[in-house]
């Protein structure tokens, strides 16, 4: 199969370029399987990658203009030559591997940890199968960044748009029944650009690999907010 | 140019379950944590643990922590260390407790209470009926843990050096470790971090194995880095394959899917394990269900046309089971296999999984190497999780026992570590010589020239681990197995690598790390060919029976002439009455 893959090594390349590789490679494997196969025999090829089943959330890369898991997306599916680049909005360290520290600062900015002011009881916080159903769509992300760095709003306000994840994290806590700081987290985000920057267009939902919506989060979020002011 | 340095109280070497529980422990107690990690933390493999983590809880069925210990040393072929194992199973309420508090958002019951589904090897009041014991937040309970954990040291402050790799640990004269090397991939430089105290949390080796569960990442360097520093490495020919992995992929199918009524089946239909287990059935220890399940492929009754797998029946247990409590192996099956759950039967085969065996500590996390008649701790060393061995797992770890053991000994590892920074307040000074080692180990790679690639060695290890010191296990079969390993060892200094540049060069951190699986690979198949006996994943053919009378020890492997030692079972509990070892049946 035809590969087009985006290399660049800062001490050696002036510039990013586009380099054609054909593998012998059954197309029910995976991306990730045909990048390990090149870089078997091209061991400069360089991408992030671990589990292999889409669940540590390494390898979001750009295939054939699309954000997606190299692991969880089968060759078949794909139109040749597949192009492969690093996720877009990003600084580039080298080929494929770009720097996700600001991805990261917005998630560590929304406060994504559960917050309890009560004394903890000895036991578990009880909580009924419905208010942890509200959790589910939410909890699972694996915070590869596939959806934040295929966002235009992020790409103009990485600074200040918190992005999808981390919006989508900042709503699994506002979802939590035992979360008990609902107010300080809507008022975190409130102003112009933290949350206000999503234009809902929506290439959150159509890229996440586990099928999670930040979109309706984000619509949730509002909701939360209006129903605070009234 | 000179080497960058930074000082800290602990050096936490990797950030998966067992290395954010002890580090939260310590950020928490005001003192200064520095978390290094070769991934970002929520990409180490604890996330991909599903099925969930053994408290006694009782929330679904009677239960309490001294049927779940019963359970454990029964299951750890008595191999097991029961003081550590009681410690454990003690402790286990409470910590799945402060993890619900930290976050986790576990599965719930109608009263409001946590979700348990019962898991292989679980039993009722010592050896009677099935038990409920495994707390889980659907199938992806390590995902929920791990990502809660780090979210809480978000909180606490505590402070990640994310994507650097740990070359060695630096030690000095007297024995004390100092802290390590490390290396910052992104930009390909070496740092110094002096800790008064370094854990390492370095996960298991399951790369060690072609076909195996784990992630890329879990090449054992912990352990590695432990044998260089001249500590043994304990049990290590005990490697638990996972009996159902993905047929010839090696995904993980969590035993949740058998904890929720699902079952194995031959090329007949027949639910075999019914021979096997006659009580227990699919949910006997997963050892005896691993070997059960290779000696129906070995006698013909494998399902496929090359008749090398068997399956696992889902499909009656219908969709509201399986998208409420199984929903990610449900989409792991119709991604990598194309088959649904709901109506196909779906192909297992045995799975490297897990590494029982390990670095040798007490119940506090302390390193330990035996001293004249006893044991003494390696000051300012500690481990804890799969590359620890403390050992609660003995010759087999049981399903939701791995969730537990990292949190508990994270947890034990933390506190002890606070006690040990209080009594040792100041660093002490690092001896050159031990950087300029661990920095040759670095500059090693700088050779350049014609060689053999990383690769052709990475697999060749892989494919002689699985044929010579697989499921079942003889003599001969572990002799030439070993013959292979050393002379891949041998090969290692002919590896040269093409990759020079600095800039997050991972050829260079995949070779460091297949030299540490090389290191390992000799340790295991070394301790399974001088254990001449059958016991928990140690299969001999030749040795078919249990021998407690001369091998009811823990092996010791040091790299130094691959020496072995040997020292007893720890078989007193600390408050109960002991559990002698007896014929195990299920």
């Amino acid at each position: 199969m035809k590969f087009r893959i985006h290399r660049y090594n800062p001490e050696t390349d002036k510039k990013p370029w586009m380099q054609d590789v054909e593998v012998d490679i059954d197309s029910s494997e995976m991306v990730r399987d045909a990048l390990l196969r090149i870089k078997a025999k091209d061991e400069t090829l360089v991408f992030r990658h671990s589990c292999g089943e889409g669940v540590c959330g390494s390898d979001a890369i750009n295939i054939n203009g699309v954000n997606g898991l190299g692991c969880l997306t089968r060759l078949s599916t794909l139109k040749e030559p597949i192009e492969i680049r690093p996720v877009p909005g990003m600084p580039i360290v080298r080929d494929l591997v770009v720097d996700m520290e600001q991805f990261y600062k917005q998630y560590r900015a929304v406060k994504p940890y559960l917050i309890v002011k009560d004394p903890e009881p000895e036991i578990e916080y009880q909580q009924t199968p419905e208010q942890r159903e509200k959790l589910d769509g939410l909890y699972e992300c694996i915070l590869c960044g596939c959806c934040s760095t295929f966002c235009p709003s992020f790409w103009w306000n990485p600074d200040k748009f918190r992005g999808p994840a981390a919006l989508l994290q900042a709503y699994r806590f506002l979802a939590d029944s035992r979360d008990q700081a609902t107010e300080e987290r809507l008022a975190d985000l409130d102003g112009p650009y933290k949350m206000f920057r999503c234009h809902t267009i929506m290439n959150c939902v159509n890229v996440c690999p586990k099928g999670l919506n930040p979109t309706k989060a984000i619509n949730e979020i509002k909701k939360m907010m209006l129903k605070d002011m009234i | 140019m000179s080497l960058a340095k930074r000082k800290f109280d602990t050096l936490v070497i990797g950030a998966g379950g067992g290395g954010l529980r002890a580090a939260l422990q310590l950020a928490q107690a005001d003192s200064s944590v520095a978390v290094v990690s070769k991934v970002f933390p929520t990409r180490s493999h604890t996330v991909a643990a599903q099925g969930g983590m053994n408290a006694a809880l009782a929330n679904v069925l009677p239960d309490n922590w001294h049927w779940h210990m019963y359970d454990t040393v029964k299951g750890s072929d008595y191999l097991g260390d029961q003081d550590a194992i009681e410690y454990m199973c003690r402790a286990a309420s409470k910590t799945v407790i402060e993890l619900e508090h930290c976050g986790v958002p576990f599965s719930r019951m109608e009263n409001g209470g946590i979700y348990q589904r019962p898991f292989g090897g679980q039993s009722q009041n010592f050896g009677g009926e099935q038990a409920a014991r495994t707390c889980a937040a659907a199938d992806r309970t390590g995902h929920a843990i791990l990502h809660s954990l780090y979210q809480q040291n978000i909180r606490a402050k505590t402070h990640f050096f994310d994507e650097f790799f740990a070359i060695d640990l630096i030690k000095d004269e007297a024995g004390f470790v100092l802290g390590a090397l490390v290396l910052e991939i992104e930009t390909g430089e070496p740092l110094l971090i002096e800790a008064k105290t370094t854990l390492l949390a370095t996960g298991g080796a399951g790369q060690l194995f072609r076909t195996n569960t784990n992630a890329t990442i879990n090449t054992g360097d912990g352990l590695a880095m432990a044998l260089r520093a001249g500590v043994p490495l304990q049990d290590m020919e005990f490697f638990q394959f996972h009996p159902t992995g993905i047929a010839g992929k090696g995904m993980l199918i969590s035993e949740a899917a058998r904890g929720e009524g699902g079952y194995l089946v031959n090329k007949d239909g027949e639910r075999f394990m019914e021979r096997y287990a006659p009580h227990a059935k699919d949910l006997a220890s997963r050892d005896v269900v691993s070997r059960s399940i290779a000696i129906e492929v070995q006698e013909g009754r494998g399902c496929g046309p090359n008749g090398d797998y068997m399956h696992l029946k889902l499909d009656h247990l219908g969709s509201e089971v399986l998208d409420k409590r199984l929903p990610a192996i449900s989409e792991s099956i119709r991604t990598f296999l194309g088959v649904d759950p709901a109506k196909d039967l779906v192909p297992i085969y045995p799975t490297a999984h897990y590494t029982m065996g390990g670095i040798p500590t007490n119940r506090y996390g302390q390193v330990v190497v035996p001293v004249d008649t006893g044991e003494e701790e390696i000051p300012g060393l500690y481990a804890a999780g799969e590359c620890a061995c403390v050992s609660v797992h003995g010759a087999n770890r049981l399903g939701g026992n791995s969730l537990l053991d990292i949190v508990v000994f994270g947890r034990a590892a933390g506190n002890d570590i606070i006690q040990f920074l209080k009594e040792n307040h100041y660093h002490r000074p690092m001896p050159q010589e031990g950087i300029d080692q661990a920095m040759a180990r670095l500059a090693r790679w700088d050779q350049k020239g014609k060689g053999e690639p990383v690769d052709q060695i990475r697999q060749e290890l892989q494919t002689t681990m699985e044929k010579y010191c697989g499921v079942f296990r003889t003599e001969e079969i572990l002799a030439e197995g070993l013959a292979k390993v050393l002379e891949l060892e041998q090969r290692m200094s002919m590896v040269r690598l093409q990759d020079h540049s600095k800039v997050f060069n991972t050829a260079r951190i995949e070779a460091m790390e297949l030299d540490n699986l090389v290191d390992i690979g000799v340790a295991t198949v070394t301790s399974a060919l001088a254990r001449q006996e059958s016991r928990g994943a140690h299969s001999r053919v030749d040795y078919p029976d249990r021998d407690d009378a001369n091998w009811m020890k823990h092996t010791l492997y040091y790299k130094e002439n691959r020496q072995l030692d040997y020292k007893p079972v720890r078989t007193k509990p600390l408050t109960v009455e002991s559990f002698p070892p007896k014929e195990r049946v299920y």
